[in-house]
């Protein structure tokens, strides 16, 4: 087990050091100067040098790609050229949308999508089977954006029941933020959901014709109890598989619904701080979302490990 | 992802009409808030400090004053100083400063707040994205805490509009360098705070000079980008009104609607096509002349603009004095075109690049233009920008043929007399006209000269001037007080209330 934790954390290390030499390159050929972005067409030459200094863009690549790295190190993530604020604030306030919208949105999404998917393979080639799969085809179907426009229209212009959408802040209370939350994370949830029937509806087949459940069932124990113990344990693997994709897949790609809804997460942060060219927040908030994404991917692999063990002993 | 907003805005539509959805009215109206909304989020607060016109548009007259002030008609009136006097060669201002100003933190207001707020916009580590207004200024001097006395190097016919504009905030220096994030200016509401993402929030500011300013205790401004959600925003009651509405093709569903009134003004924004002069073909003014035959404005307005905005034959607003109608100079005409074209020694016409900055007036526009000059033979390649290459290249490094622009700094038709602008037009005859402009203070005179202007560019055909760009807003019925028209970049809260 330590040694499998250690292999891990060295490919975590070796992919975040690739992605911030990516990043950074990529950045560094953008056209783009960040300087006349920000004061427009009328600025004057001395004007836009007093800015580049400012800002640090006088210095070679090299010296900022290091002062970057190191500051990353020290754990400063420096200063937004557009905002004037920390980083680290920035991407702070936008996580605490970003993460408990994309929890809420997969716990929609396996609370629908267990049962149903499990309730499709039991029935089998059956009418909850047929329905089963139909709302899935529907919902992978439906562009999610389009799905939360239909709930905004039925439950913030019709019924006035939620505010259209928008973010009120975590000082306001819980109550308002998870108001705030609910139709987009319904929005995420049930898209998401529709996937992930499917994958656990064939999951729980594929276990279901594995020899240890016929043996299980001929020794006498119920189907519910073979469900439980033998069938669902097995199946989790590529349920959770994919449970870990979609859930890293919303930290960063929920932006087109976060349009929608006009949340201010860290998709949208990162698509703003690209469009106005305030590199350092490009550069860090994408080093924040690849250090989740690489973080649900061990914790993934730490699950498999708890949930089957073989692959540990085996290696 | 960019055609998104106009795709979702269509399956709305069909939506909206099908379940025919009712809007219910903003729940108890709060008759002391009013929710503004916004395309954009400002990047920070300091209108010294940025050309986002979304700083101005949150900040101008309800946190920071200037000098001089613009009206809504664009009309200079006092600000901070309630009346000033000009020496007769136009170079010395003496300004005469309100009584009883004190800026939100609790400091107070005098002469010596103008000497260093002008100062730090002209000097050496400015960052003023308007340095240029200052340019003029030989010295600021205070003779006492209620005068200011700046001098010009040069007449400046401008001066007072520009003192009046939100980069020439009077700023004090004790919060100059926090206004970013939390401004301290002397106007009539307070920052209260920053929601990041999502909203900007002004209170009232109870120690303001006249207790009668302003209405509303709290003046709340909600970023929203996508136009579908913009649109969803206003029906829902989240947000009372969006002055520059993104969604112009749902305005007709809005103003079907007695629950909201649909607002259409005027800008300082002269829409064109411009052209690089520098550049074959269009060094050639009977090749200009040809394109501006060739697009017919009309069809570019109710294509691209859903019908909103008002034709222009020059570089300049109908709505101000000066103002000459050139839009007959060149009606549509592609037989003309054609006749020019082959004299220029087209015949057959030619292949050119239009770059397009996002947005929608150039991209939509852009694709009509395309299909208008292929009439004519001249066929364009349509290729899309961000704003950053396309201010790095096009606008910069004039590397370009044709591109779709707004102007929308007030009274710009002097971008026409800079000799590196990205037109890389020269005349010298224009030339004559702005220095004499430059030098006249006399209104009667200016005009004049501003009409000169106007005729020796569009006889030139510099630039395919379409229309000037509407600002097209809605809010809900029983909200007064707002702008109608945007001189500046402004939402002025001081005069909206409830009726």
């Amino acid at each position: 087990m330590i040694g499998f934790l250690g292999r891990r954390l060295l490919t975590l290390g070796l992919t975040l050091w690739l992605t911030s030499l990516v990043v950074f390159v990529v950045l560094e050929v953008l056209p783009g100067d960040p300087a006349l972005l920000m004061l427009g067409v009328d600025a004057r030459p001395d004007t836009l040098a007093a800015l580049r200094a400012q800002m640090g863009l006088d210095r070679p690549a090299p010296v900022r790609y290091l002062a970057w790295i190191g500051g990353l190190l020290t754990g400063d993530l420096g200063t937004s050229q557009t905002y004037g604020v920390p980083v680290a604030d920035l991407i702070r306030d936008r996580l605490v949308v970003t993460v408990p919208l994309a929890g809420l949105a997969m716990l929609v999404s396996t609370a629908v999508a267990l049962p149903l998917g499990m309730l499709a393979a039991a029935k089998r080639n059956r009418p909850a089977d047929y329905g089963v799969m139909a709302f899935s085809q529907l919902g992978v179907a439906v562009p999610n954006f389009w799905f939360g426009i239909l709930l905004v229209l039925w439950f913030s212009i019709g019924l006035g029941w939620f505010e259209a959408g928008g973010f009120p802040g975590w000082s306001a209370g819980i109550g308002p933020v998870l108001k705030s939350l609910t139709l987009p994370a319904f929005t995420l949830g049930l898209t998401e959901a529709a996937i992930l029937a499917r994958v656990t509806r064939s999951a729980v087949l594929d276990t279901l014709g594995e020899d240890y459940v016929r043996t299980a069932r001929a020794k006498g124990l119920s189907r519910g109890a073979v469900m439980r113990r033998h069938v669902l344990r097995n199946a989790l693997i590529p349920i959770t598989t994919i449970v870990g994709l979609q859930f890293a897949f919303l930290l960063g790609g929920a932006i087109v619904v976060e349009n929608v809804f006009f949340l201010p997460g860290l998709g949208r942060l990162l698509f703003q701080a690209i469009s106005q060219r305030d590199l350092i927040v490009v550069k860090d908030a994408v080093m924040v979302l690849a250090a989740m994404v690489v973080a649900v991917n061990l914790t993934v692999d730490i699950f498999y490990a708890v949930i089957d063990p073989r692959p540990k002993t085996a290696s | 992802m960019r055609s998104f907003p106009v795709t979702a805005a269509a399956i709305l539509l069909a939506a909206g009409v099908a379940m025919t959805v009712a809007p219910t009215g903003a729940a108890a109206q709060n008759r002391s808030r009013v929710v503004i909304g916004m395309q954009l989020e400002p990047p920070h607060l300091d209108p010294t400090a940025g050309a986002a016109a979304a700083i101005d548009e949150v900040t101008y007259s309800n946190l920071f004053e200037s000098l001089t002030r613009i009206d809504e008609r664009g009309e200079v009136i006092p600000g901070l100083a309630e009346r000033w006097e000009v020496s007769a060669d136009g170079l010395t201002y003496t300004f005469h400063l309100r009584v009883g100003v004190k800026y939100h933190d609790g400091t107070g207001f005098d002469s010596a707040d103008v000497k260093f707020a002008l100062d730090r916009a002209r000097g050496d580590g400015s960052v003023n994205a308007q340095k240029g207004y200052f340019a003029a200024i030989k010295a600021v001097e205070t003779p006492d805490p209620l005068t200011a006395v700046v001098t010009l190097s040069r007449p400046d016919g401008r001066f007072l509009f520009n003192m009046g504009s939100n980069d020439a905030a009077i700023v004090a220096p004790e919060s100059a360098d926090a206004n970013k994030q939390h401004p301290v200016g002397t106007g009539p509401f307070k920052f209260d705070r920053w929601v990041s993402g999502d909203r900007v929030v002004l209170v009232r500011n109870p120690d303001f000079r006249d207790p009668a300013t302003p209405k509303l205790n709290e003046v709340v401004f909600r970023f929203i980008s996508d136009p579908a959600a913009q649109l969803n925003a206003v029906r829902s009651g989240d947000v009372d009104a969006f002055p520059n509405f993104g969604a112009t093709e749902s305005l007709a569903i809005l103003e079907a609607d007695r629950n909201f009134v649909v607002k259409v003004g005027t800008t300082e924004g002269e829409t064109v096509l411009a052209l690089n002069n520098g550049r074959k073909p269009f060094n050639d003014v009977r090749v200009r002349r040809a394109l501006a035959y060739a697009v017919n404005r009309q069809d570019v307005i109710d294509g691209a603009m859903f019908g909103y905005g008002t034709p222009i034959g020059s570089h300049f607003a109908p709505h101000r004095a000066g103002y000459v109608d050139l839009t007959g100079l060149y009606p549509h005409d592609p037989a003309k075109a054609k006749t020019l074209l082959a004299e220029a020694g087209y015949p057959n016409g030619f292949d050119a690049v239009i770059r397009l900055p996002p947005p929608v007036y150039a991209r939509r526009g852009g694709e009509i233009i395309a299909a208008q000059l292929a009439e004519v033979g001249v066929r364009l390649r349509i290729e899309p920008m961000e704003w950053a290459p396309w201010l790095e290249r096009v606008f910069k490094g004039k590397d370009y043929d044709m591109t779709i622009v707004s102007h929308v700094e007030p009274l710009d038709i002097d971008i026409y007399n800079r000799s590196d602008y990205y037109f890389d037009y020269h005349s010298d005859r224009f030339a004559a006209v702005m220095d004499e402009l430059s030098r006249t203070i006399e209104p009667d005179r200016r005009a004049a000269l501003y009409g000169d202007a106007q005729r020796i560019i569009a006889e030139d055909s510099v630039n395919v001037f379409l229309f000037q760009l509407p600002k097209a807003g809605v809010q809900r019925a029983g909200l007064t007080g707002l702008w109608e028209n945007s001189p500046v970049p402004a939402n002025d809260v001081t005069a909206v209330s409830w009726q």
